[in-house]
Order: structure tokens, then C-alpha cells, then sequence
């Protein structure tokens, strides 16, 4: 076979990756910050930017898109070289892409703490900044899709699959639940309204989790695991079924978030979808532990693998927990109480935050042509943050349970028998805990921050990595068996249209029912809404 | 009024949850049987992509596997 010399564009890599560890501290030193103001609420100073309410979104905003979305364009662009054994397709949208999501990342911070909102939650940003994600989201896709074409590999491994899915359902996404009328340069109103907004609003809040902190993560779990254990995934047919049916099912959960609200009773059936996702969820974190089995000894030496096994284990955590929380007497305890955002950080920082770690401490020697600079430290950071993945979720779900249980209690007279604040100071020492899980949690990422910044010094970044690829795409033998699935596999567009409309069904039947329901939006002749 | 009342003026309504329940069995059906009659040898070449950045592994008729 003929072959040539390419180079793996790994700049774009480490900036990606700086950026990722950057705004995780960011991020998380916002929460923390929100994390105190519960114990002690007069840290807010009467100043509106640091309130709690504009603090709150700007932590998730920073940890989800900046901390998590960092990551995931840092994964993405290194494995999807190497999985297509060619280079980005264009250098300058990877620049593109990489500033313009920071500069995305600071028009939002600066906006939330001004006060500007849209009051829908992880979709916050007003809407110029909406148009600049859509057109940056679009120079990603491009210089992905335009890669996968000139590949020089004939499969598309699983991961790339997970990337494909992600990219057009967080379009679709995005541009469905931004409709929304300007107003004035910060100010907007929804396309939505009433019961319609609300189902809309959680078919994209629930997907945002689905589609942005877990498919393309698994994407990421799929190559970087079996890199980091060197050896392939435990099974490869369990991935194909994993992918399809977890983007069939994931698109139809949004109502897990409404139980109980006034979205029609048929709507909130759709829950059994969410309980159905404990089957592909599981058999994708059993596919991930079973890669290492037999290697478990290495597991021991490797912090690197430490990372990924918590981190796969917590994503089968809060996949467990997550359909369980489906079930209407189950929400019925949690909802509106603290067990959710306990939930939601066993997903954010034991499966999104160890993940990127792991990729982290993995990739940047890698790329630096060195190795890390203590082994220590890795195992330093690896423990207080496991610990503080504990000290944060436990308090909370005790927290949980006690919220619900007040709430619900009544007196012999069927009076409510305790007023909100006290059930609101009675939990301030898990408050307390909490906080501290996130102060161990966050001193774990500034000790991977100094560690990493320690080992870019001993090494050069290999900003160009050359490798040996065919010069054309190697025939394959005719004779080997053609399914129609090998046939897509090969197929980056069809696969992308494929994924598009299997999401697209479940959003359109999810939806359009309540958009044909006139009396929803209930409109009075004289009142003219929507205007300034 | 109620909903089933809106959900009846869409023509051919009656027909959506059996085509829905058919596209989704046929496409699920075929993924498995095609996941289980994959060939061991491909599947076995599929998952080594990730392992190796520098020759591809696309040739099907590398006497290695
Ligand atoms: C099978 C998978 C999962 C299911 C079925 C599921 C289900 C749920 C349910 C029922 C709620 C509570 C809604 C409420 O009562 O307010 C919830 C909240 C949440 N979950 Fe999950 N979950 C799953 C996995 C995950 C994962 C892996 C993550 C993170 C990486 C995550 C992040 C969240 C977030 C951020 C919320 C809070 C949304 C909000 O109210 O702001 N979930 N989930
Ligand atoms: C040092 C680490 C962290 C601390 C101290 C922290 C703290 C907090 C606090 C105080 C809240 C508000 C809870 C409330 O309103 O009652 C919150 C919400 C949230 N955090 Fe974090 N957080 C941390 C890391 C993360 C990470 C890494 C992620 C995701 C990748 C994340 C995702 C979220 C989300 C999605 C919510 C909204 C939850 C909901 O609506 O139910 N956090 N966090």
C-alpha cells in the first residue's frame, strides 16, 4: 500500500484543552460560590451580580458549555484525526470555532451577570449570542463533516457516530427552543407560550443533558478509554446497539422534567421512554468497565484509568437514578427538592468531570511530547475529588429526603405543619457539607491545573504530528459481507440524516400535538403581547 | 374540549401509531439481526481502529486478521 505523510493538527487540540481546564475552574469557583451563599447569605452583598440568582445560571452556563463543552471540542479534535486518519479539515475554522466559542463563552458570562436572560433554563443567553453559537456550532460541524469525507479509513468507528448525533440533535435543539421575537438588543420574548413553552423548554433542557454532558462524552468513552487500557472496546456490537437505541429513546424524555405540572397526563406518559433508557444507558457503562476487565491490575497503577472507571461508573449512577426519578412516586419525593441537584452533579462531576480529566492527564503529555510531571499528584487529585464527589452528594440527598418529608407533614388538624424557611435553615449544616465537597472537588482540578502546567514545561507542544497514512482510500476486497448497516457506517452524511430523523420523529410527535391545541394559548382581543 | 377531539381532525390519524410502530420494529429488528450476523473478523478489525493513529487498518485483506 501506498502511503504518505500527514499531519495531526494538535494546536488546536491544546488550546481546546486549556480552555476546557480554564473554565472548569471558572465554573466551579461560581458554584462554590452559590454553594456558600446557602450557608451564608449575606456573602451575596447586596450587589446584584453576585446574587444567587444571577450566579446560579452562570455557573451551569460555565460548567456545561465552557467547562464540558471545552472538553468535549477537545476530544472531538484530537480522535477524530486520528479515527480518520487525516488532518482537520480547515485550520482556519478550527480557529474559528476555538475563538469563537470563547468569545461566546465571555459575552455570556458578562450578559448573566449584567442581568440579561431569557428565564429559560440552560438556554438563558439572549438572543444575539444565540445567533453566534448557531453560526460557530455550524463552522464545527463543517470542518467535521468535511474531515470525515477526506478520511483515509473506510469505517467510521462508533465514537465518530456519537459526534454526528450530537452536532445535528443540539442544532436541531437549539434553533427549535430559540424561536424567539427581539425585542430590543438584549431583550426577547419566546415563540412559546404556556403549556407548549414549558414542554418545548424541557424537550431542549432535558436534551441539553441527554445530547450535550452525555452523548458526545460517550463518544469520548468509546475512543479514549480503550486508548487508555490499549486495548479495543469489550464489545463492538454492543456499541451499534447502544448508539441507535439511546438517540431513540433519549429524544422522547423531556416530560420526566414536568411530572405533575399542567402538561396534559398523555404527555407526561412519555416517561416510559425514560425508564426504558436504563437499558442502553447500563449497557453502555458495562461495555466501558468491560473493556478492562483482566486489566484491573492496571487500573490500580494508572490514575488515568482510575479517572475513567469513576467517572463510567458515575454515569451508571445517575442512569440508574435517573429513571428511577422518572417514576411519578418517586418524583413525587424528589422533585423540587435537593436529591435532583444531587442527581445532577453525580452526572457533572463524576461523569463529565472525571472523564475530562482522565482525557486530560491522558492527552496532554501526549501532545507534548512528555509524560506527566507527577504520578502524585494525579493520585492526590484523584482522591479528593472522589471524596468530594461524596461529600457533595450524600448531604444532598439526606437534604432530599428531609425537605420532602417536612414539606409533607402535616398537623393532627391538617395544618402544613412546618413554614418553608424552617425547612430551609433545618438542612443548612448539608449546605455546609456540600460546600465542602465542592471546595476538595475544586482543589483537585487546581492541583491538575499546576500539574499539567508543570509538565507543558518539561515538554514542546508537537504542534504538527506526522503519521503514515494511505495515499488513497484502500479498496476494500469484494467478497467480505455488505449489510446495509457496513453500508452506512461508511456513509458520514447518511448517517448524519439518519440520526436526524430518528430524533426529528420523536421531537415532532412529542410536540406537535400541543401545538395544535388552540385553546393552549388562550389569546384576548384587546391584549397585544409580545411588544415593548 | 378534549384533546383525542384534535388529535381526530388530523387525516389518517388512525394510521400514525401503526406506521411509527412499524418503522421502529423493522429498524430495530434489522439493526439486531445485523449486529449478530456481523462477521467476527470485521468486528474484530472495527474495534482496533482506535488503537492505532499511523497505518490504517482499512485493509480488508490484511493477512493479520
Ligand atoms: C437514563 C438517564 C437519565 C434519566 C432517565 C434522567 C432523569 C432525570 C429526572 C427524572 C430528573 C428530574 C426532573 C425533576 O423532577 O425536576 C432529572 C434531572 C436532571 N438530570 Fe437526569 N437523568 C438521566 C441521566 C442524567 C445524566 C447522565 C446527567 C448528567 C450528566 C443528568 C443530568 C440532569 C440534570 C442537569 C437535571 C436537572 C434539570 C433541571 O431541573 O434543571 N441526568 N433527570
Ligand atoms: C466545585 C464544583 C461545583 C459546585 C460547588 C457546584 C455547586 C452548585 C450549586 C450551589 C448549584 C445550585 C443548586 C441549587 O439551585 O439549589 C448548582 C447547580 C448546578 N450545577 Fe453545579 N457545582 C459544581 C460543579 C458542577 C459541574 C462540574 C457541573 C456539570 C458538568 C455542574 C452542573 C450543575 C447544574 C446542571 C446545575 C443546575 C441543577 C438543577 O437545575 O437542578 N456543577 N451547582
Amino acid at each position: 500500500m501506498e502511503t504518505q505523510t500527514i499531519y495531526y493538527d494538535n494546536k488546536i487540540v491544546r488550546n481546546f484543552a486549556f480552555a476546557t481546564a480554564l473554565w472548569g475552574v471558572v465554573g466551579m469557583l461560581v458554584g462554590l460560590y452559590a454553594a456558600l451563599q446557602m450557608v451564608w447569605p449575606q456573602l451575596s452583598f447586596d450587589f446584584a451580580p453576585t446574587t444567587f440568582g444571577r450566579l446560579r445560571p452562570l455557573h451551569t452556563n460555565a460548567v456545561i458549555f465552557a467547562f464540558v463543552g471545552n472538553g468535549i471540542f477537545m476530544g472531538v479534535y484530537y480522535s477524530l484525526q486520528r479515527l480518520c486518519k487525516a488532518r482537520m479539515w480547515s485550520d482556519l475554522a478550527s480557529k474559528v470555532h476555538f475563538w469563537g466559542w470563547q468569545a461566546i463563552i465571555v459575552a455570556a458570562a458578562v450578559t448573566l451577570l449584567a442581568g440579561f436572560t431569557t428565564g429559560k433554563e440552560y438556554a438563558e443567553l439572549e438572543w444575539p449570542i444565540d445567533i453566534a453559537i448557531t453560526l460557530i456550532w455550524v463552522v464545527f460541524g463543517l470542518n467535521m463533516m468535511m474531515t470525515i469525507v477526506k478520511r483515509k479509513e473506510h469505517v467510521i468507528y462508533v465514537a465518530i457516530w456519537f459526534y454526528i448525533a450530537t452536532w445535528i440533535t443540539v442544532a436541531m435543539l437549539h434553533i427549535v427552543n430559540s424561536f424567539e421575537y427581539p425585542i430590543a438588543l438584549f431583550k426577547s420574548y419566546s415563540y412559546y407560550a404556556g403549556v407548549q413553552d414549558a414542554l418545548v423548554q424541557w424537550w431542549y433542557g432535558h436534551n441539553a443533558v441527554a445530547f450535550f454532558l452525555t452523548t458526545p462524552y460517550l463518544g469520548l468513552m468509546y475512543y479514549f478509554l480503550p486508548k487508555a487500557a490499549n486495548r479495543p472496546i469489550y464489545s463492538y456490537r454492543l456499541s451499534i446497539i447502544h448508539f441507535w437505541a439511546l438517540i431513540f429513546l433519549y429524544i422522547w424524555a423531556g416530560p420526566h422534567h414536568l411530572l405533575y405540572t399542567s402538561l396534559p397526563d398523555w404527555a407526561q406518559s412519555w416517561v416510559v421512554f425514560s425508564i426504558m433508557l436504563i437499558a442502553p444507558s447500563w449497557g453502555g457503562m458495562i461495555n466501558g468497565l468491560f473493556t478492562l476487565r483482566g486489566a484491573w491490575d492496571k487500573v490500580k497503577e494508572d490514575p488515568v484509568l482510575k479517572f475513567m472507571v469513576v467517572a463510567v461508573t458515575a454515569y451508571g449512577m445517575a442512569t440508574l437514578e435517573g429513571p428511577l426519578l422518572s417514576l411519578k412516586n418517586v418524583n413525587a419525593i424528589a422533585h423540587f427538592t435537593d436529591w435532583i441537584v444531587a442527581h445532577v452533579h453525580v452526572g457533572g462531576l463524576g461523569w463529565n468531570g472525571f472523564l475530562t480529566f482522565g482525557i486530560l492527564y491522558w492527552l496532554i503529555p501526549r501532545i507534548f511530547g512528555t509524560q506527566m510531571y507527577s504520578k502524585k499528584l494525579m493520585n492526590a487529585h484523584f482522591w479528593i475529588g472522589t471524596l468530594g464527589i461524596l461529600f457533595y452528594a450524600i448531604p444532598l440527598y439526606w437534604a432530599g429526603f428531609t425537605q420532602s418529608l417536612m414539606w409533607k407533614s402535616f398537623t393532627a388538624d391538617g395544618i402544613i405543619q412546618y413554614r418553608f424557611l424552617e425547612t430551609v435553615t433545618n438542612i443548612v449544616p448539608m449546605y455546609a457539607l456540600r460546600a465542602l465537597g465542592g471546595l476538595m472537588y475544586l482543589s483537585g482540578a487546581l492541583i491538575m491545573v499546576y500539574n499539567i502546567f508543570r509538565t507543558v514545561k518539561t515538554g514542546v507542544l508537537v504542534a504538527n504530528e506526522a503519521a503514515h497514512v494511505p495515499v488513497a482510500l484502500p479498496r476494500e476486497v469484494s467478497g467480505t459481507r455488505e449489510h446495509w448497516h457496513r453500508w452506512i457506517e461508511k456513509r458520514p452524511v447518511q448517517m448524519l440524516v439518519a440520526s436526524l430523523v430518528i430524533v426529528a420523529i420523536g421531537g415532532i410527535i412529542e410536540l406537535v400535538p400541543t401545538f395544535l391545541i388552540q385553546s393552549n394559548v388562550p389569546t384576548i382581543a384587546a391584549v397585544k403581547p409580545y411588544s415593548a | 374540549m378534549k384533546f383525542i377531539n384534535y388529535l381526530q381532525s388530523i387525516t389518517g390519524i388512525s394510521i400514525f401509531p401503526l406506521i411509527a410502530l412499524i418503522i421502529f420494529t423493522v429498524f430495530f429488528t434489522a439493526m439486531l439481526i445485523y449486529v449478530f450476523a456481523m462477521d467476527k473478523n470485521t468486528v474484530a478489525r472495527i474495534s482496533h481502529i482506535p488503537l492505532e493513529d499511523n497505518l490504517p487498518s482499512s485493509s480488508f485483506n490484511d493477512p493479520l486478521l
